[in-house]
């Protein structure tokens, strides 16, 4: 990847999270769970995945499922950027006028299924990637998932049926942001070793930070086996907001408008926001 | 006409369907030879099962469903709701052994909610065929249909030569001023031979296939409403949410008035056994479907 492409990319994600991070107010959203996913779903959308507005609805484009689902604002963010959707519906958030709201739904072009239960796009993507397979497409499937989802007993099941029909047009990629909803992954039920879990499953695994656009870029065009892939993109919780990064409280966040400015000029200057007024939304 | 052979022609003809399973291949163990990829077994999981078909639908398909009723419905409800349900896809349900047909099985496997779970979801539709005729008659109208079904499979032969079937229309098999049963599904044939009995004891009796529970033919219990004095539901299935509610819902909402007795399971599981025994044990053979009648309408 070159530095021109890099810079793209960086760029790209930075607009991304400056549409993401307004949307924390008035009711709030899932922000530090989307900022994590930014950079990995700006890398599959503008530098991997075989999509564009002209074939949303092509049989033969690639498929990406968000099953995380509350990352949602991540996807908005990029929609806007891709020119899919218009920048004044994200003005819409939770509004009942609009589809935009806290977790994804089809009345938004570009999204692929509705989700937020998580544990559930594991198996709807293996029913896409079957049909592709059974059509002889070479088309590929992407579901991206939470570190916390895989608490649930439905991923693994789902590994399982995949590496069973040697599935190996799916990609499971993993947004390792070491959070739950309201703790440390590790601290409630222990995940590691992922990399050891995924292989015993039959998976072909790989292990990167999910905010390198180099790294991303090489684990994406890796050579493929003929296993189910799954690439886990260990990632910050809230990147990208010094203020909130890493943190257990900031999994959804309803600030004021006035920490909503400063959480803008935060993320272009570094300088953190005083956040002293937001009240914290327990969900 | 078997429901395999039916399957497989349907399934060869249009290539929509794929035939899938949670390891559940009683009622399809010689489709993998004749569909090859176009059967999906995946395993004891009828959660990923769900799932995958739901993604196969997206993908144009009409996926036909089978596993044992009470993991069908139970066991995957989440993702039948969640992403068959809200998307309203076209997955076809093939129930296996619902209601007293898990016999020797035990309570686990007894699916005696399943109706009631399964007309909750909006865009779901419901039907209980009474007998292997009955059953490939209605199916490929079932099957043609763009939304989500649900079928309660059950491939005893038939006592009776069934009329044609329209589709959400139940089955009038006879008239009766007295008191009409309602029933559907397995319970068909014992109540026939029921009707046989108290016809015999000089009442005039009426009876009705339901065919289906969702959509309902509210027109048909219209119909009959003036014309009969009671109104009997016959059921295995549990007396919340299954056929007498869904008659008591009707009978509500258009401010009709008619006594109407049910017969279910009343908060309980039916005592396992051969299929005989659970009849006989939970008063649901033909002489005991005529007891506990005979008690509605001297207890009326």
């Amino acid at each position: 990847m070159n530095e021109t492409k890099l810079k793209e990319l960086e760029d790209f994600a930075l607009r991304v999270r400056q549409h993401i991070i307004p949307m924390a107010t008035q009711g709030g959203c899932f922000l530090g769970a989307s900022l994590s996913a930014v950079d990995l779903l700006t890398y599959l959308y503008v530098n991997h995945l075989q999509i564009n507005q002209s074939t949303l609805d092509d049989p033969n484009r690639d498929y990406l499922f968000l099953s995380k689902g509350h990352d949602v604002p991540a996807l908005y963010g990029i929609f806007v950027e891709l020119g899919w959707i218009k920048k004044e519906r994200l003005s819409n958030h939770l509004s009942t006028s609009d589809h935009v709201y806290w977790h994804p739904n089809r009345h938004i072009p570009g999204v692929e299924f509705h989700s937020g239960s998580l544990g559930q796009l594991p198996s709807v993507s293996i029913g896409v990637a079957m049909d592709i397979k059974i059509r002889g497409g070479n088309n590929r499937v992407y579901c991206v998932m939470g570190d916390g989802e895989l608490n649930e007993g439905s991923c693994w099941e789902a590994f399982l049926v995949a590496q069973a029909y040697k599935l190996d047009n799916l990609t499971f990629v993993i947004d390792r942001n070491q959070f739950q909803a309201n703790m440390a992954t590790e601290d409630l039920i222990p995940l590691e070793s992922l990399v050891d879990k995924f292989e015993a499953f039959g998976l072909q695994t790989q292990r990167i930070d999910g905010h390198d656009f180099k790294q991303l870029n090489t684990a994406f065009n890796q050579v493929r086996d003929a296993r189910p892939q799954v690439i886990i993109c260990d990632t910050v919780r809230g990147k990208g907001l010094p203020s909130i990064e890493a943190r257990a409280d900031r999994w959804f966040c309803n600030f004021s408008e006035k920490e909503i400015q400063e959480l803008m000029e935060e993320l272009v200057s570094g300088q953190q926001a005083n956040l002293t007024a937001e009240k914290l939304v327990v969900r | 006409m078997t429901y395999e052979k039916l399957l497989e022609q349907t399934a060869l003809e249009d290539d929509r369907f794929v035939v899938m399973t949670a390891e559940n291949r009683a009622l399809v163990r010689n489709l993998p030879q004749s569909l090859g990829n176009r059967f999906i077994d995946t395993g004891i999981t009828e959660q990923t099962m769900i799932g995958a078909a739901a993604g196969l639908a997206l993908r144009g398909r009409k996926p036909v469903v089978h596993a044992l009723s009470a993991f069908l419905t139970m066991r995957a409800f989440e993702f039948t709701r969640t992403s068959v349900g809200i998307a309203n896809l076209p997955v076809k349900y093939s129930s296996f052994i619902p209601g007293v047909l898990s016999d020797g099985n035990g309570p686990t496997h007894q699916a005696l909610e399943d109706v009631s779970i399964m007309r909750g979801i909006p865009g779901m539709e419901v039907f209980a065929p009474a007998d292997e005729e009955d059953l490939v008659e209605m199916l490929p109208y079932i099957w043609a249909t763009e939304n989500p079904s649900y079928v309660r499979i059950n491939t005893k032969p038939s006592i009776i030569a069934h009329k044609p079937y329209e589709f959400g229309k139940a089955e009038m098999i006879f008239e009766g001023s007295d008191f009409t049963m309602l029933t559907y599904g397995f319970m068909l044939e014992n109540c026939i031979k029921a009707h046989q009995l108290l016809s015999d004891m000089g009442y005039k009796v009426g009876l009705v296939n339901m065919r289906n529970l969702k959509p309902f033919d509210g027109d048909l219990i219209k119909s009959i409403l003036p014309k009969t004095g009671r109104f009997i539901t016959v059921e295995d299935h549990f007396l919340t949410g299954g056929l007498f509610s869904i008659l008591a819902e009707f009978l509500v909402k258009n401010e009709l008035h008619i006594p109407v007795s049910a017969i279910a399971f009343e908060e309980k599981w039916f005592r396992p056994g051969t299929l005989q025994d659970v009849l006989a044990c939970e008063g649901l053979t033909p002489e005991k479907l005529v007891e506990r009648i005979e008690k509605f309408i001297q207890n009326a």
